[in-house]
């Protein structure tokens, strides 16, 4: 198993086919770290958001007031 | 024969137990098999005699459209668990692979076109296999939809299992579309039946990213089921208690 590239600038040309190669891996690689950035994050707002309500009605429990 | 462990698996509780410990080797595990898959097939898998470089594109396309074919699968099939057994955890299955699988296969078309422009001269063609996965495409959005399109989740739930049962039909459709019509697509380069059609010094890499798109896959699904499990559990005690805890270690740090 050799590299098939005499330099790092002859393997992002790729012989007049980088441009092509090289869009779908970062379209891909985009689409791959987005798939797993996404539900991360909404993973934290969806904690942050629970924690918020149950503030809220800890807050209301306490002080008998149902308008908060 | 006891049944239990089937139960057990529907419980959202267990679920986001269970895969809170696995996921972090679950995630090394995919990012060490894409890293070195892709530079495996990147850099030192030997140049395709008739295409060129472009026939690097393989190492994403291939392993993409595998992921949207058998995603189809597991949607569909946990749709029809989900109308069956009527199990909640099924139904959230069915919801979150939907925008997944839509994404892996626009990446198959998309892949699929740069490639196309290098070897067929053209972006897109309206060939079989390719206009059956556009119609896959609109499967997954159109289960997608439907989650959306009414008030009552249990609704919107059946309706989306029903279409994605009845959208199955295609997946056979788009394997077999290479052999059933003159197609511009090559015919498959990995068969279940016979040997594959690639020296091994291009297909080892390629085996490598299909099992690191199957370990993404599996990440990508249990990431977007926890959120939604949080979603909707949220009124429980568990989840409660997970909040709590949470907010408790960021006091403590800081």
């Amino acid at each position: 198993m050799n590299f098939q590239f005499q330099d790092l600038n002859e393997m992002l040309l790729m012989g007049g086919h980088g441009v092509y190669v090289w869009a779908a891996v970062l379209v891909s690689l985009g689409t791959l770290i987005w798939l797993v950035v996404s539900p991360i994050l909404q993973h934290k707002q969806t904690l942050k958001e629970i924690g918020l309500n149950l503030t809220r009605e800890e807050l209301r429990n306490q002080s008998g007031n149902k308008d908060i | 024969m006891n049944w239990t462990w089937f139960y057990r698996m529907g419980s959202p509780l267990w679920f986001y137990q269970s895969t809170s410990r696995w996921l972090p080797l679950l995630s090394l595990v995919t990012l060490v098999l894409l890293v070195a898959g892709l530079a495996w097939g990147l850099g030192f898998a030997p140049e395709d005699a008739k295409q060129g470089n472009s026939f690097r594109i393989i190492y994403l396309h291939v392993p993409a459209s595998f992921l949207a074919l058998a995603g189809y699968f597991l949607m569909a099939t946990a749709g029809a668990i989900g109308l069956i057994w009527k199990m909640k955890l099924s139904y959230i299955v069915m919801k979150c692979a939907a925008p997944i699988g839509a994404a892996l296969t626009f990446l198959a078309l998309f892949t699929g076109a740069v490639w196309g422009k290098p070897t067929w001269g053209s972006y897109w063609v309206w060939d079989a296999r390719i206009t059956s996965m556009l119609i896959l495409l609109f499967l997954y959005f159109g289960v997608l939809a439907l989650q959306y399109a009414f008030h009552n989740q249990e609704a919107g739930n059946k309706a989306s299992a029903v279409l994605a049962l009845v959208g199955t039909v295609n997946i056979p459709i788009i394997y077999k579309s290479v052999d059933w019509w003159f197609t511009l697509h090559q015919p498959s380069t990995i068969k279940l039946t016979s040997a594959p059609s690639m020296h091994p010094d291009m297909f080892q890499p390629l085996l490598v990213m299909i099992l690191a798109f199957y370990f993404f896959y599996a990440l990508a699904l249990i990431l977007a089921v926890r959120v939604e499990i949080l979603k909707r559990e949220s009124k429980t005690t568990w989840v409660r208690e997970l909040v709590e805890q949470a907010s408790r270690q960021k006091i403590g740090a800081k």
